[in-house]
């Protein structure tokens, strides 16, 4: 054991007797909405986070009120895909059981609730379990919903690339009996001294979340490369065969400190696709025996692999599988975004992907979204799938029920309203009021921010072409904003650093091009580079490529040197 | 009375004790003193206790006594029945003051003169220091009184059905058993002032042939008459209004007020528990409304008692807006001739049903009448006060009241009607001048022993004289345990105090709380079902000796929580319905369950 001190988290997790901690004592607790300090970090393993108010915080001192305390729970759907059914139970519960009456589809396919109150955490997830859902670490220090390209339309390759994603979520959930003891009301089991009740993750799990993803190319909606570890799809005709692996990816880093820094992942080499749980339980123990255990801020692979290097790592997972990478694969890999409206698939099924803007599912005043998808879900027979977009699919519609469908989605706002290429391309998190990390807006304020570019890019004559921007409150980086062309990263209100030089298709990071500048001052330089770019730009040349390339950001190709550099 | 003003002739002291009393008073601040009159208080009591009921009594053979009983919930009563004494006195009378709750029943039999004074609550209900001699005196145990002399004033409020039922049940009760009525029983309604001046008028005259007059003899205040102030509901303290912050969330459908009074260098002295008397004027908009629907002049002159003031004026200071009463339903019928509300009006239960619906606003809309200033203002019932459980300790606040009052606002027809001072104390702005005065609530006390385990049930704004027992057993540093049952709709927006008694269970001055958030759920909780579910460990408390307190909504919850507390002991203390009704008496007697209900 290193003399230097673990991070406090660590301490919580050796104490917490598998993720149990005193959650129950909390839930008992009525004077409080919250739970104890280090019951708040245990609670994200059982998938939720306790946030509050922030908008509220002031005047609910005043009127001697705790702040309004809730939770967000974030659900583990591997893939993003959902039966018509399981939709039904997860609407019925954000509209009984939350504040916020909505569901917020995430930036890594799943769905999260906000604003449950603590009374209603153990309704929730018993009603998740009965669908066969549950929040089991949708969040804390071990492996994440595992993301998977969600491509209907070669269904027989996504079928394959699913079931891996689905394996890869099931093999490296915790063992450990908390949920079901805490919020199932399972009977407690008495662990025994010596037994093994974490064969991999052990009682401390992991130093820090570990996120994975399954890519198809051509496709990169799921940036695989944003990823802790990433499989990036190889085919032989529409048999999967193998996957190029990447690993050492992660958007998170810390304002100020230049130790932190986000990164892509590195290629790795070519794996066959039945050694691929072999593969993804070598990195996981490396980064759980390697991984540091003493600054959280330093703690994701990403730093493992730096501090290490990447031959070390790489000789340690073929130590560990006792398999050798094979070269890459030439693959090709392109856009990000979502392929909106109907296609067929190559089973002559229909799918049509809708654009949820914000990924939040509401009824609002003239599209009653969330009523929308209730109506679908009711006669719909193929399933729903969540993209790494925000978006949602209707998958798997025959063509019989193709004019019902539409009908419905059309009637309630799903559909018909044009967005452009930058819009579809866009993202950004929740950020304020509900977020503890935001120090600027996201959600609530990047619709109107868009319409603001949009009228730029249309100024200077370039609306039909997509830029990807992504607006995050905090550089924790939930929508993956240094992965974006154009990254903006929220300071302080209404302030935020402004990233350029990220390629469209996600495989070079973007590089820091102002500081902590509001609106107009934003505007003012996308305007500027805007009417650069169209003068100047070559053939085909994306925004990202371009303003790199005319050294208006310097390329980032190896994070740890140039992000700061 | 003011200190300077104390002299021996106005006071049972000594020349000597009152120069003495001056010069220690001189020295103290506003806090010493209240400290000093707390204590004095105190040690009185200790005092009195074994003394006999009736001083300078019959003993001495030659001076009969009358005795001046009282039955108040809300301190009206007591007020009258101790001017009542007062007078009597002057008129150099012996007389006896005492609370119906101290008065021992078989001393009923060695009465000549008994003059009695009590309200009525609720469905007809006799006010909690009233119910033992109410039931004393209708039950067989009851003497014959044929040597008693007697009459009542009683107390109510014409708009509720029963309407000073509980005083015509002491006048009946008295009669049958053979006492004579020397004056016939008063009913007044909530404006008594005038009518109980003249009862005491004629009781006193009608006394003169029976009693012989003696001197020097002294009122004899019982042990729990402890004056506080020289404020009262007559002569209210001008005092400046330093808060007024919402207490419930932005999202909650009631609107309830922390409130807090700065009492400057007035004096004023009051103990955790007592409720706090303030005077409000209506609103402007309320009396626009009221003129402009009447087209009346709002600069006509008018006399109202005695005082000359224009109709606005009138309307907004000196006449009842808020609330309706029988009378003033009927006198309306007849100015508007409107048939519909002529026949409301002849029935008793649709006039109840109305007044409880309506302010004169409304009824003025619903049914318009062309009046006159005078008549309309003639109808309109006198302004009275409202009073409120104080929140606050003055061991915590010092110079300070506070109050946790709810907005009351129903909305008919898009309009908003609100409660005369809730809106008032609302509404009002940092500085605004409030008159207020104590009125002391003996009947709601925390145990003499800091020990002694407090259940303490106060749901809503009924939570309001916890905080103050809090306050007050927090700056004792009291030893002893202390239970909360809280409950209102939501516990998000309506969560009264809630960071202070996180505090106190922090740092262990609470020691549970047990809390009802009836709309939280499907079914609704309410805090009887919260004892009910703790009934064990609550009976356990009551067997270590805890004090029961209930304080808010009189009508539905006070008696919920009665009956689960009946359950607790039939179930916990294996006691049959009736052992378990004669326990709660018992602890009632031995004020250990104690209410501050309305």
């Amino acid at each position: 054991m290193s003399e230097q001190k673990l991070a406090v988290n660590e301490y919580l997790k050796t104490d917490s007797d598998y993720l149990r901690g005193t959650i129950q004592e909390g839930l008992d607790t009525a004077v409080t909405g919250a739970f104890s300090e280090g019951d708040q970090q245990l609670i994200k393993f059982h998938g939720f986070y306790q946030q509050d108010d922030r908008d509220l915080r002031n005047e609910r001192k005043e009127q001697k009120l705790e702040p309004l305390y809730s939770f967000m729970l974030r659900a583990r759907v591997a893939g993003g895909v959902c039966t018509p059914q399981q939709w039904l139970a997860v609407d019925e519960i954000a509209s009984n059981l939350t504040s916020s009456n909505s569901i917020r589809l995430t930036t890594r396919q799943t769905f999260q609730y906000h604003g449950i109150p603590k009374r209603n955490l153990k309704t929730i997830i018993q009603d998740l379990d009965r669908e066969a859902l549950d929040s089991i670490a949708a969040c804390g220090d071990v492996n994440r919903n595992v993301m998977c390209n969600p491509n209907p339309v070669e269904s027989k390759l996504h079928q394959q690339a699913y079931a891996y994603a689905k394996q890869l979520s099931d093999n490296m959930l915790p063992h450990t009996k908390a949920y079901a003891e805490i919020w199932l009301d399972d009977e407690k089991l008495v662990t025994t001294e010596g037994e093994e009740v974490e064969p991999v993750y052990g009682k401390t799990y992991l130093p820090r979340k570990f996120k994975m993803a399954v890519a198809v190319p051509p496709d990169n909606d799921v940036d695989v490369y944003t990823n802790d570890l990433g499989f990036i799809a190889v085919a032989d005709g529409d048999e999967l065969i193998g996957f190029n692996m990447v690993a050492g990816g992660g958007m998170g880093s810390t304002h100020g400190e230049v130790a932190t820094f986000p990164r892509l992942a590195d290629d790795f080499g070519y794996i066959k696709a039945e050694d691929t749980l072999k593969f993804a339980e070598a990195v996981m123990t490396i980064q759980r025996d390697w991984g540091n255990r003493e600054n959280r801020k330093l703690s994701r692979l990403k730093y493992t692999i730096v501090k290490h290097g990447f031959d070390k790592f790489k000789a340690e997972v073929e130590a560990r599988t006792g398999i050798k990478f094979e070269p890459k694969r030439d693959v090709v890999i392109g856009d990000r975004g979502d392929r909106y409206g109907w296609k067929q698939g190559v089973d002559d099924n229909w799918h049509l992907t809708l654009f949820i803007e914000g990924g939040r599912v509401k009824d609002l005043p003239g599209q009653p979204l969330q009523t929308g998808l209730r109506e679908i879900a009711k006669i719909h027979k193929g399933d729903f799938r969540m993209t790494s977009n925000q978006n949602i699919i209707i998958a798997g519609v025959a063509a019989a029920d193709k004019e019902q469908v539409e009908s419905i989605a059309r009637q309630h706002g799903l559909l018909g309203k044009l967005i452009t290429e930058t819009r579809g391309h866009s993202i950004a998190c929740v950020a304020l009021p509900t977020c503890a990390l935001a120090m600027a807006e996201a959600e609530r304020y990047f619709p109107d921010f868009l319409t603001k570019v949009e009228a730029l890019q249309e100024k200077h004559g370039f609306l039909d072409q997509g830029i990807v921007i992504r607006m995050t409150g905090c550089p924790n980086g939930c929508a993956r904003p240094f992965a974006a062309e154009i990254g903006l990263v929220g300071k302080a209100p209404g302030r935020y650093n402004l990233y350029l030089g990220a390629s469209f298709e996600g495989t070079r990071l973007n590089k820091l091009y102002r500081e902590n500048i509001q609106e107009a001052e934003i505007l003012a330089e996308l305007d500027a580079l805007f009417a650069r770019y169209v003068e100047e730009r070559e053939e085909g040349e994306t925004f990202g490529n371009y303003t790199v390339r005319s050294g208006v950001v310097a390329a980032v190709n190896d994070a740890a040197k140039d992000f700061h550099g | 009375m003011l200190l300077k003003e104390l002299s021996s002739l106005a006071s049972p002291l000594s020349a000597g004790q009152v120069d003495k009393l001056k010069q220690l008073t001189a020295e103290l601040s506003a806090v010493q003193l209240a400290w000093v009159s707390g204590y004095l208080a105190a040690t009185s009591e200790q005092g009195v206790t074994g003394v006999p009921q009736v001083a300078g009594s019959n003993e001495a053979g030659t001076e009969q006594v009358i005795t001046i009983l009282y039955g108040s919930q809300t301190g009206n009563g007591r007020g009258v029945a101790t001017e009542l004494a007062e007078k009597a006195q002057a008129q150099g009378y012996a007389v006896n003051l005492t609370s119906m709750g101290d008065y021992k029943t078989r001393q009923l039999k060695q009465e000549s003169l008994l003059l009695l004074v009590v309200s009525t609550h609720g469905e007809g209900d006799a006010p909690d220091d009233a119910i033992e001699l109410h039931k004393f005196l209708n039950s067989k145990r009851a003497p014959k009184l044929d040597n008693l002399n007697y009459s009542v004033l009683a107390l109510g409020d014409s708009s509720y059905e029963f309407f000073c039922q509980t005083g015509k049940d002491f006048d009946s009760r008295l009669s049958a058993l053979g006492a004579k009525a020397i004056a016939p029983i008063v009913e007044c309604d909530v404006d008594y002032q005038e009518q109980a001046e003249q009862w005491q008028a004629d009781v006193l005259e009608a006394v003169k042939p029976l009693v012989q007059s003696a001197g020097a003899s002294v009122v004899s205040i019982a042990s729990s008459q402890t004056v506080t102030s020289s404020f009262t509901k007559q002569k209210p303290y001008t005092a400046e209004l330093l808060v007024s912050q919402k207490l419930t969330g932005r999202d909650s459908d009631r609107d309830v007020r922390h409130v807090e009074i700065e009492l400057g260098e007035s004096g004023i002295h009051y103990q955790a528990g007592d409720a706090l008397g303030v005077w409000f004027s209506n609103s402007n908009e309320l009396v626009s409304e009221l003129i402009t629907a009447l087209s009346l002049d709002e600069n006509e002159q008018m006399t109202v008692a005695k005082e000359s003031l224009t109709l606005r004026d009138a309307l907004t200071n000196k006449k009842e807006l808020t609330q309706l009463y029988p009378g003033l339903v009927s006198g309306w019928a007849e100015l508007s001739q409107d048939a519909e509300l002529l026949s409301l009006s002849a029935d008793k239960a649709l006039t109840r049903e109305f007044i409880n619906n309506h302010q004169v606003a409304d009824l003025v809309k619903l049914y318009p009448a062309k009046v006159t200033a005078e008549q309309f203002v003639g109808l309109l019932r006198g302004i009275t006060p409202r009073l409120y459980s104080i929140a606050s300790s003055q061991a915590e606040v010092e110079s300070e009241v506070h109050l946790t009052v709810a907005l009351v606002e129903e909305e008919r027809d898009g309009v908003s009607r609100f409660g005369g001072a809730s809106r008032f104390l609302a509404s009002a702005e940092e500085g605004q001048e409030v008159q207020v005065y104590v009125e002391p609530n003996n009947h709601f006390r925390l145990p003499e022993n800091p020990d002694t385990p407090v259940i303490m049930v106060g749901p809503g704004t009924g939570v309001a004289p916890f905080r103050a027992f809090m306050q007050e057993r927090a700056a004792q540093g009291a030893a002893g345990k202390t239970w909360l049952f809280f409950g209102n709709p939501h516990f998000e927006q309506d969560f009264l105090y809630q960071t202070e008694w996180q505090q106190y269970l922090q740092s262990g001055e609470l020691s549970r709380i047990d809390l009802a958030f009836s709309r939280d759920q499907d079914h609704k909780i309410y805090v009887q079902h919260k004892i009910a579910e703790q009934g064990e460990q609550l009976w356990q408390w009551l067997e270590e000796g805890a004090h029961f307190y209930i304080c808010g909504d009189a009508e539905r919850m006070a008696k919920d929580v009665h009956q689960a507390l009946l359950d607790v002991a039939v179930k916990f203390g294996n006691k049959t319905p009736e052992q378990a009704a004669e326990f709660l008496e018992e602890l009632r007697a031995a004020k250990r369950y104690q209410k501050d209900v309305y």
